[in-house]
């Protein structure tokens, strides 16, 4: 043969060799901050059923961060096939770009939010400071540690929790939900960057006499600083906190995935991802999970965002954009 | 003076490739931003600039930023004249460690300052009793832009401070100057320009910081809050423009003030020195001072 048919030859096969290989299907899912400890128990238990029911092989990558800076670079062209995020808005957001249904709500059962999980205070050991409820929060030299109540999940979540539990009281409206909020606001002597800096300000630094966070994060305090270090006090009235999924339509079209990632987010209502959710602390949708692990969830009255608020839709202007509720708490100082 | 060949192309590559490299790194990005924030009218630019908390924010941010380059040029100066005119055991050592807020990850740098300066920290359970409360404060604030801004101040006033001929000195101590006269008249407007710049590297590094501020900070609105976190918080609402406009202030404001500093430093080179780079024997401060060198 000649030396250019050689060539010629060679550079076909290479060319051709990446398509004889099976091209393993991957998927990213990107999901918030601290959802970190979930997904890795969650992928290998999806990985092992897919490959029992169609025989193959899938490939999950994970990228964890701020879900509002997730969502932006998913906007911007990451190129996710599923988000998972902790609060409707980031994806609204996505809706709004074109980039998720916009019924992406009721593509999926619950919400399309396969877990929830409310916000609890946590208190030293023997709760000296007798802190029984939000109310308690507002008493005068009590220092209440939370996460930056405008720009976190978390600190927006407990934030809408206090409002709510003021607007039910007996003579409640938005001013007094305000005076009340305020009021705890001020007995704050700091606002963490994030979950995790709260909790480690409360528990580490010895700061403050009560934290609001979330359910789930009493568990991770436990295992990392022990159980007798602190008691988790149940508020008679919380928020309930849903952790919306969604489908990034462009990208699984464009990769060929959307059976994949469907089956991937589907998965999540599943006895075995129910399961996981228990494990992880999260309260799962299925009411048998629930039930079964009813000595870690003990019962709270919870109302949704939708049904005090209107949805994140109306909260969010309303509270935490520029000229919101938390603004105007502020200006009146 | 002829011009001798230059070591590296030409005059005309070299300023092609200088415009094509500042261009790419600074000018389109700024100018995108300034693009990004031309979106808004006068009227809502000047309202979301002049916010009750933006200013409150502006304070806390330059405010702190100035007063951490201060204290690192009178402090960063006496380090660097340490490490250049003594010898002791562990010299090396403590050279190397000017160097430690460069390379370690600003989080990691805002942790620890927290940890420390709280009120359990190994530094603030003795500051407390005292009231002095410098975790979660502006001055919490302060402590961390000192720490990162400090090898700036260091580094750039070393090279000087090895170049000043001590023969210089010794001919200021036999004409009968003292050793605050010989500091004045002569080491000081030497190494002046550079402590500028090195104030000036210091003063724009702390501006911008983040993520060791936010830790230490305390976040309190009107209080301990810095313009990023505001900016930060702005692009959280996917409010883009709001956050362009609080970041041209900040570019505005940042460059007025490397504009005066600058005019400082132009003005001090030639009270004291002849062309830039000179670093000759001063002018004689009177003339009847006859002795020549």
């Amino acid at each position: 043969m000649s030396s250019s048919l050689r060539w010629f030859i060679g550079l076909v096969v290479t060319a051709a060799a990446p398509l004889t290989f099976a091209a393993e299907v991957a998927l990213l899912n990107v999901s918030y901050d601290v959802a970190r400890d979930f997904y890795k128990d969650y992928n290998p238990l999806f990985q092992k059923f897919w490959k029992a029911k169609t025989g193959e092989s899938i490939a999950i990558k994970q990228s964890h961060a701020g879900s509002t800076k997730q969502v932006r670079a998913v906007a911007d062209g990451l190129e996710a096939d599923v988000v998972t995020m902790n609060q409707a808005t980031d994806v609204d957001f996505l809706a709004d770009k074109g980039m998720v249904a916009k019924d992406w709500t009721r593509k999926f059962p619950g919400n399309a939010s396969p877990y929830t999980s409310t916000m609890v205070l946590i208190v030293r050991k023997g709760n000296p400071k007798a802190i029984k409820d939000w109310s308690d929060l507002a008493r005068p030299g009590i220092q209440v540690i939370l996460p930056h109540p405008k720009n976190t999940g978390n600190g927006r979540y407990s934030y809408l929790a206090a409002w709510g539990y003021a607007l039910k009281q007996p003579g409640g409206n938005d001013k007094t939900a305000q005076e009340f909020v305020g009021k705890i606001l001020r007995n704050a002597p700091l606002f963490a960057a994030g979950g995790r800096d709260a909790t480690t300000t409360f528990m580490q630094r010895k700061i403050g006499d009560v934290l609001a966070t979330f359910e789930c994060e009493a568990e991770l305090i436990a295992r990392e600083f022990g159980r007798g270090e602190f008691e988790v006090v149940y508020p008679t009235l919380s928020v309930l906190t849903e952790f919306p999924v969604a489908i990034v339509d462009p990208v699984v079209d464009r990769k060929g995935t959307r059976k994949h990632a469907t089956a991937y987010l589907e998965y999540l209502w599943s006895r075995e991802g129910q399961e996981n959710a228990a494990q992880n602390y999260l309260r799962p949708r299925d009411a048998e999970v629930l039930k079964k692990h009813a000595a870690q969830f003990p019962s709270i009255r919870t109302f949704t965002v939708e049904e005090v608020f209107g949805g994140w839709s109306r909260a969010f202007p309303a509270h935490f954009k520029d000229g919101g509720s938390f603004d105007r708490i502020y200006a009146a100082k | 003076m002829s011009r001798r060949s230059d070591v590296l192309p030409g005059f005309r590559l070299g300023l092609g490739y200088t415009l094509a490299y500042l261009s790419l790194l600074v000018l389109i990005p700024l100018g995108g931003l300034l693009l990004a924030g031309a979106s808004m009218t006068a009227d809502q630019f000047w309202t979301i600039a002049t916010d009750p908390r933006a200013l409150a924010s502006y304070r806390v941010t330059f405010g702190a930023s100035l007063a951490a380059a201060a204290i690192n040029a009178l402090f960063g100066f006496i380090v660097a004249w340490v490490l250049v005119r003594y010898a002791f055991p562990g010299k090396r050592l403590i050279d190397s460690l000017v160097d430690l807020p460069f390379a370690l990850p600003t989080a990691v740098a805002g942790i620890t300052l927290a940890t420390l300066y709280s009120s359990n920290g190994w530094i603030g359970q003795f500051l407390e009793p005292l009231g002095i409360k410098i975790a979660f404060t502006p001055l919490g604030i302060v402590v961390a832009l000192t720490f990162i801004s400090l090898p700036f101040v260091v580094r750039t006033v070393q090279p000087v401070i090895e170049d000043i001929e001590t023969e210089a000195e010794e001919a200021a101590a036999s004409l009968g100057a003292s050793r605050w006269q010989t500091f004045v008249r002569i080491i000081f407007p030497a190494v002046f320009p550079a402590l500028l710049t090195g104030f000036t590297l210091a003063f724009a590094r702390a501006i911008g910081e983040f993520g060791s501020v936010i830790f230490i900070a305390g976040n309190m609105p009107m209080i301990s809050e810095i313009t990023p976190l505001l900016i930060i918080s702005k692009l959280d609402q996917y409010d883009t423009p709001g956050a362009t406009v609080l970041a041209v202030v900040m570019l505005v404001i940042s460059f007025l003030l490397l504009l005066a500093i600058n005019a400082l430093q132009w003005w001090s080179v030639h009270r004291y020195q002849g062309e830039p780079g000179e670093l000759g024997p001063p002018r004689p401060v009177a003339a009847t001072t006859g002795a020549a060198a």
